[in-house]
């Protein structure tokens, strides 16, 4: 079947097969940010934006994402590298396999609430798991991320 | 492995009914647990173009849709109000965000899983199915029926005179839950629990006004539990009272603090 959708700001069209997920629609036009982890719809890792909410592209079929907009990594580069270096200067990153997916939700979080505390934080990214860190640097950095914008905004 | 041969986004709830009497096809909600099945679907009915993801409020209840995500019940003002927080705190530990963007109400209901936050929350309330051929159903009937073809359209859940409260017990976060508990205090002062992930499907208790330590310890009678990986029958029969007991003490100190 024929999808047509918009993939990081360009129009895609695509033959796909109808039990084809997302994730493999996505890393098949080289968004290869996007994780195959758990398969069981638990680790975040295969975190993608559907129309700006954050989805598990595991878990979609691409077939529904038909005549909607989608957002990976790849198209928020800018964005993810300011808000990325700081998840890095706590080294909270380590093996990195989970960081796309987590940097994808950290950011959804900052849309729907500019400035979350760490308890809003910690329950947003519940959803994200990581092996390495223990989730403590990753929360020192996302809460250093949000001081540096306070004060980038104040003093705009 | 899920297997999918054909993929239909319906146009009507009739197309959707005839297309899910085959045995082979499977109407798809979220897709979060159809997707782990060994299955081979005929067609994945999908009912996303049917307008079924939104909730209206009247002055007499809430008309939610079968698609809409728990994630829209989770943000839904005039829920959190009526249920003062107890959607939000049924919901919010339901793995991430990103699962419930794309759990269903209606794939929650249809499937009627044991560990359901969301059966056990509704199931306290007021609360009934309505199915497309079945017509209206309360939901505490709907729970003890066996699956059927039929397709669920939405929930009505009528607004009634109650305070609300829910509880969990889970073994680590954004697990499955180990026991569920939704409280209702009605407005003569009976209670309704709805004790759910025993790990059988939600049961309900409607019981009289009474101190909380007598409530609990009747529910802890009555109750059924099993067990499984994440905890004993004995486990989950001593949690439902210790949960009773909490939801009826957070349900009285409310009351006591309206009085103030």
């Amino acid at each position: 079947m024929q999808i047509s959708l918009m993939l990081n700001g360009v129009r895609i069209t695509d033959e796909v097969a109808p039990d084809m997920l997302l994730i493999d629609l996505v890393r098949a036009h080289g968004c290869k940010s996007v994780k195959r982890g758990c398969e069981t719809s638990n680790c975040g890792l295969c975190t993608v934006f559907m129309d700006d909410k954050p989805v598990l592209s595991c878990s979609i079929l691409a077939a529904r994402a038909d005549g909607h907009a989608i957002t990976t990594l790849e198209g928020l580069q800018e964005e993810a590298a300011e808000f990325g270096a700081f998840i890095a200067d706590q080294g909270a990153e380590q093996c990195g396999f989970c960081n796309p997916g987590f940097i994808m939700n950290a950011l959804a979080l900052f849309r729907e609430e500019p400035y979350p505390t760490p308890e809003q934080v910690k329950e947003y990214l519940a959803g994200n798991l990581c092996r390495c860190s223990g989730y403590e640097g990753q929360l020192r950095g996302i809460m250093n991320f949000l001081e540096w914008k306070k004060q980038k905004e104040a003093a705009e | 492995m899920m297997t999918i041969r054909e993929y239909k986004r319906v146009e009507s709830l009739e197309e959707a009914w005839q297309l899910n009497q085959k045995k082979q096809n499977r109407i798809i909600g979220g897709m979060i647990w159809l997707k782990m099945e060994t299955i081979n679907v005929g067609t994945a009915i999908d009912l996303s173009g049917l307008g079924l993801d939104t909730i209206e409020e009247t002055t007499d209840g809430f008309s939610i849709g079968a698609m809409v995500t728990l994630r829209q019940l989770e943000q839904h003002p005039g829920l959190e109000r009526y249920t003062q927080g107890a959607v939000r705190e049924a919901l919010r530990h339901i793995v991430g965000v990103q699962l419930r963007n794309l759990a269903t109400v209606g794939g929650s209901i249809y499937s009627r899983f044991g560990f359901s936050d969301v059966l056990t929350l509704f199931l306290a309330m007021d609360c009934s199915v309505e199915l497309y051929k079945g017509g209206i159903v309360p939901l505490r009937e709907y729970a003890q029926r066996s699956y059927d073809r039929d397709i669920v359209v939405r929930l009505i859940l009528k607004k009634e005179p109650a305070q609300y409260c829910y509880q969990s017990v889970r073994n680590s976060q954004t697990d499955i839950p180990v026991l569920t508990c939704a409280a209702a205090r009605l407005a003569e002062g009976g209670y309704r629990f709805a004790i759910g992930a025993r790990p059988l499907k939600a049961v309900l208790f409607e019981m009289p006004a009474a101190p909380a330590e007598q409530l609990a310890e009747q529910v802890q009678q009555q109750v059924i539990t099993g067990s499984n990986m994440r905890g004993s029958a004995e486990y989950r029969r001593h949690l439902a009272g210790v949960l009773v007991r909490r939801t009826v003490h957070e349900l009285e100190n409310r009351e006591v603090q309206e009085e103030k």
